[in-house]
């Protein structure tokens, strides 16, 4: 039977594929299934994860610890390494033989490489970046309630089981709630990180049955020759396309290679780069592309935080459109808490190192 | 080698958003740049239009206003522009957007030579789905991500960026490339650039230009065509003031991580 | 009669500010501090067609027209008053007269390098002796027996001199009589190159403002240089001098309009952020109507400017358009700089701050290129006043 991706009735089940890379697999794949798996008990139906790689089988029981009833292990010499055509003609094949409701894919780099490759040639809807999902109307509605503007109680909303995939747009500015109603799978690349892990259970680790399809592949079918894989990137000071920049102004006069250093921890946990005030590039402490400000750089990173920064007019003029400002500094007075989401009151030198473990702290807890 | 384009006008994010009070955005009120990544995916053409001489072309799809924009890459060196326009067109998501894209690039022309730049997303949608979309229904070989580009004869050898690293591929051409802001700084517009860009080549292709190629179905692309649809938009709730944590200890600190976490901010 | 921009120059005006904000104004206060010429804006500059944006692509220019020119000079100066005056000089004094006086060979020769920004050009008129009196030259230029020209004397206060590898020297040539038999010393023009024996830059000027812009003394002691250096014919000297400050003050008034304009949008931006007796500046009438008379003048300036640089480029004449442009925007711009100081308070005299700068370098608008009391008498002149 041809697949025809108009015939929403013959799909069943949430998928989830699971990226591996040198044989690990990722945070967002345990976080995915998580998810997958209260949609997939929402819709009644089976939640299977998807893995590909060579040799990769070993890692199907740690999927299942997550929630996965079953794994698709696609196992290949070529796909060992990601290449966009290998792994878009080994998932569309499965898809198009097994026919999925739901396929949820991290959106990683690799993620945001192959989602909407495969959605083009399944010819389905593909929703990009989600930070929720829902199927069940009463659950989005209560969702709403906390975190958006809509009059909830007093708006009509269609009842139905679609899948519902509300995503950040225009820098976070907007949120939309987007359904692909006519065609199947429902895709959604999901942000990493946003998704709550369960805690793994060995039960249902042991449980997971592993699947092997059939692989059809071969050296024709992919266009590229991967001649390297490099980890660890080069670290770029890019100030103004950086999500996160830890700034430090004339606080650090105290000490200032341990302030610096302090950011640069803070920087790190946060996966950032940092920037500095007029008053520290001035006094020859960092370099001049460090500046933040008018006579700077003007940046809107989503989170910037201040340390021992005290906000003259022309360093809020580079940096207050940042969707979330954090600022410390000793002085309650200072008007850098006049833009700051939150602020504290406090000494550079003890609060910065301690944020960073916290951070730290939740990060490894994920 | 030849060099095509893919280029949006986007409203400029940078400045004030401003929101209609049914939550959707005011693009009207709002002023227009050109996307930057694409502006990257322009600079990768130019490069190599420096390096070998190959001609390139600029495509956009959107309202005639967008014009402005393409003007502009005329004035930083391409050497045609083509604005695929339509109200057939309107409401498109990016599979829909993807099929007429690639349409029109059919109608411009893909040879053995051929290179498609593509930005890697664009900053009013983020989506990054409309260059690999274009690349499948063109059937050619896509590398996204790209931070460095070397061309050879009939294959390019490029950088592709992952979260903690980095791939070097060689692909084939013809083949299309997301370009991501780390792979070159854009040029300027020159003056003589500006004096010329209204003489260059520019074309229309509306639904009826377009129409006899496959892909253009009014039952696949635009609005009514589009396989997703908005359910619902809605503004996040102001940004109220700020929020001044008591305490400077490590219980402060972990409180604040927590609010961060909640708010899906880290 | 239509104020509006066309198409062409309202993207001109877009690329020249973004240039002007990411490459140029974060120069601006160390180019100020230090009094460094920054030579790597005028090879990006050149690259973009900025440093010969109205003459003809034959000649290697941009082929845009006098008004993208001003344009230019304008958005240059909002953010860097050198940036701004490097521009003028190289284009509207030592650009303009090779264009407008040279043989074809001397325009294939000078201006490809010049408008492409390799070369940089100046003007060597002001002596010591001969600012504002433009006759009181003494430089001198003799025929030796080969026919080359031999050139002794002195140049002062020479923009771009430092840097520059072509200037166009004004000398006197001989003794002529008038049309009522009264002796007259006979002025011509030359093109002088850096490397040409006997020809040396002297003393730098430490000024008030424009203090990245290279200022210096131009020595001749027997300078010699080929016959073919004459720039028109000889005896056309003086001439070729005028009509070059009536074109450079188009120059020198986009400089002062873009300073006024600069000060304006710092000043509107300042106060719309600092607080004051618990409301912005912006919220105090005093503020409003400052800003207000500020943007009004200078508005003004900008239609004297683009009218006078409208008209040069259709060949009517604009000396006194150009005079008027000049006095106006120079006066208008060191009364808004010296407001918008005012306006920032002690914030405003402080180096941390752009506006200090603007006010000193709006300064030199009143006075180099013809002060502003040459303007009114060339203006009045052409009134009929006498």
């Amino acid at each position: 039977m041809a697949f025809d991706s108009r015939d929403t009735a013959a799909f069943h089940g949430v998928w989830v594929f699971c990226e591996q890379r040198d044989g690990k697999l990722m945070n967002t794949d345990f976080e995915l299934i998580s998810e997958g798996r209260k949609l997939a008990d929402e819709l009644g139906c089976e939640l299977c994860g998807v893995l590909l790689g060579h040799n990769v089988e070993g890692l199907a029981k740690e999927l299942g610890g997550y929630g996965a009833d079953k794994i698709y292990v696609c196992d290949h010499e070529l796909l060992e390494t990601y290449t966009t055509d290998g792994y878009a003609k080994v998932i569309c094949d499965l898809v198009e033989e097994k026919k999925p409701e739901v396929f949820l894919i991290g959106a990683t780099n690799i993620g945001r490489d192959l989602g909407p490759r495969c959605a083009a040639r399944l010819h389905t809807g593909l929703t990009a970046d989600c930070t929720h999902l829902d199927v069940d109307v009463e659950k989005y509605k209560a969702f709403l309630k906390t975190t958006s503007t809509i009059d909830v109680d007093n708006t009509v909303f269609e009842q139905n089981t679609n899948l519902k995939m509300t995503r950040p747009a225009f820098g976070g500015h907007l949120m939309a709630t987007i359904i692909c109603p006519r065609f199947r799978p429902q895709m959604s690349t999901v942000r990493p990180g946003v998704m709550k892990k369960a805690p793994f259970d060995q039960a249902k680790a042991d449980a997971v049955v592993v699947e092997k399809p059939a692989v059809a592949l071969s050296k024709e079918d992919i266009h590229v020759d991967v001649l390297e894989v490099k980890k660890a990137a080069k670290k770029l000071v890019d100030l103004i396309g950086a999500d996160v920049v830890v700034s430090v102004g004339r606080g650090i006069s105290k000490d200032v290679e341990r302030g610096i250093q302090i950011a640069e921890e803070l920087a790190d946990a946060l996966g950032g780069v940092v920037g500095a005030s007029r008053a520290v590039v001035d006094a020859g402490w960092m370099s001049a592309d460090h500046q933040v400000g008018q006579t700077g750089k003007t940046v809107h990173p989503k989170i910037y935080v201040a340390l021992g920064i005290s906000g003259a007019i022309q360093h809020k003029a580079g940096m207050q459109d940042s969707e979330c400002i954090i600022a410390v500094n000793k002085n309650e007075t200072a008007p850098i808490f006049e833009v700051a989401s939150y602020g504290i009151v406090g000494d550079l030198f003890k609060v910065g190192p301690m944020l960073a473990e916290s951070i730290r702290t939740l990060k490894a807890s994920k | 080698m030849k060099a095509i384009v893919c280029v949006k006008q986007v409203p400029d994010t940078s400045g004030k958003v401003a929101v209609k009070e049914d939550g959707t955005m005011d693009r009207a009120s709002m002023a227009t740049i050109t996307n930057p990544d694409d502006m990257n995916a322009i600079e990768a053409a130019l490069k190599l239009k420096d390096e070998t001489g190959c001609e390139v072309t600029v495509v956009s799809m959107g309202p005639p206003p967008a014009e402005g924009m393409l003007r502009e890459l005329l004035a930083m060196g391409a050497d045609k522009a083509v604005l695929v326009s339509g109200r057939e067109f309107g409401g498109s998501d990016t599979y829909a957007t993807s099929q007429i894209l690639a349409a029109a690039i059919k109608k411009i022309g893909v040879d053995d030579e051929t290179i498609i730049f593509c930005g890697r997303q664009a900053i009013d949608g983020d989506t990054a789905q409309v260059g690999p979309q274009i690349a499948e229904k063109l059937g050619l070989p896509q590398v996204t991500y790209v931070a460095d580009i070397k061309a050879e004869e009939k294959s390019l050898t490029v950088q592709r960026m992952l979260e903690d690293g980095y791939m070097t591929i060689r692909v084939q051409l013809p083949c299309l490339l997301t370009c991501i802001k780390e792979l070159n700084q854009p040029r300027y517009m020159s003056v003589s650039g500006i004096v010329d860009c209204f003489s260059k080549p520019y074309e229309i292709f509306d639904f009826n230009t377009l129409k006899d190629d496959p892909l253009i179905d009014l039952d696949t692309i635009g609005l009514k065509g589009s396989p997703t649809n908005v359910y619902k938009s809605f503004s996040p709730p102001v940004k109220g003031a700020g929020m001044m944590l008591e305490g400077a200890d490590k219980d402060t600190c972990d409180k604040l991580v927590a609010l961060l976490d909640e708010k899906h901010i880290i | 009669m239509d104020f509006h921009l066309s198409k062409e120059h309202e993207m001109l005006r877009k690329m020249y500010r973004e240039f002007a904000q990411n490459e140029v104004k974060p120069l601006a206060e160390e180019v100020d501090e230090t009094e460094r010429f920054p030579q790597e804006t005028v090879e990006k500059l050149g690259k973009l067609g900025m440093m010969g944006i109205y003459f003809p692509k034959e000649y290697g220019g941009a082929g845009a027209d006098v008004l993208a020119y001003a344009m230019a000079v304008e958005e240059l100066s909002k953010v860097c008053g050198t940036t701004g005056v490097i521009v003028s000089a190289h284009t509207s004094l030592c650009c303009a007269p090779i264009f407008e006086n040279g043989t074809e060979e001397q325009k294939q020769k000078y201006l490809p390098k010049l408008c492409s920004g390799e070369w940089i050009g100046a003007f060597g008129l002001t002596e010591p002796g001969a600012g504002t009196d433009a006759q009181g030259q003494q430089t001198t230029a003799v025929k030796n027996e080969n026919g080359d020209w031999v050139l002794n004397g002195s140049k002062i206060f020479i923009t771009n001199a430092g840097f520059a590898h072509v200037f166009v020297i004004i000398a006197i040539t001989g003794m002529t009589t008038d049309k009522r038999g009264r002796k007259k010393k006979e002025i011509s023009a030359f093109i002088v190159e850096r490397t040409d024996p006997g020809f040396s830059v002297g003393k730098h000027e430490k000024k008030m403002g424009i203090r990245g812009s290279s200022t210096c003394e131009l020595i001749m002691e027997d300078c010699v240089i080929p016959a073919d250096r004459l720039l028109g014919k000889q005896g056309n000297g003086f001439k070729i001098a005028m009509k070059t400050l009536d074109g450079g003050r188009i120059g020198i008034a986009s400089q002062a309009l873009g300073l006024g304009e600069g000060a304006v949008e710092e000043a509107i931006a300042y106060t719309k952020e600092r607080v004051q007796f618990g409301k912005r500046l912006s919220q105090f009438q005093n503020t409003q109507f400052q800003l207000a008379d500020m943007h009004t003048r200078m508005q003004a300036a900008q239609f004297l400017v683009y009218s006078a640089a409208m008209k040069k480029q259709n060949h009517e004449p604009y000396s006194m358009d150009a005079a008027m442009a000049k006095l106006f925007a120079a006066e208008a711009a060191s009364d808004v700089t010296r407001r918008a100081v005012q306006l920032f308070g002690g914030y405003g005299y402080t180096r941390e701050y752009p506006v200090e700068r603007m006010m000193r370098d709006a300064k030199i608008t009143e006075i180099y290129e013809g002060t502003s009391e040459v303007q009114r008498m060339v203006i009045s002149s052409h009134l009929g006043v006498k």
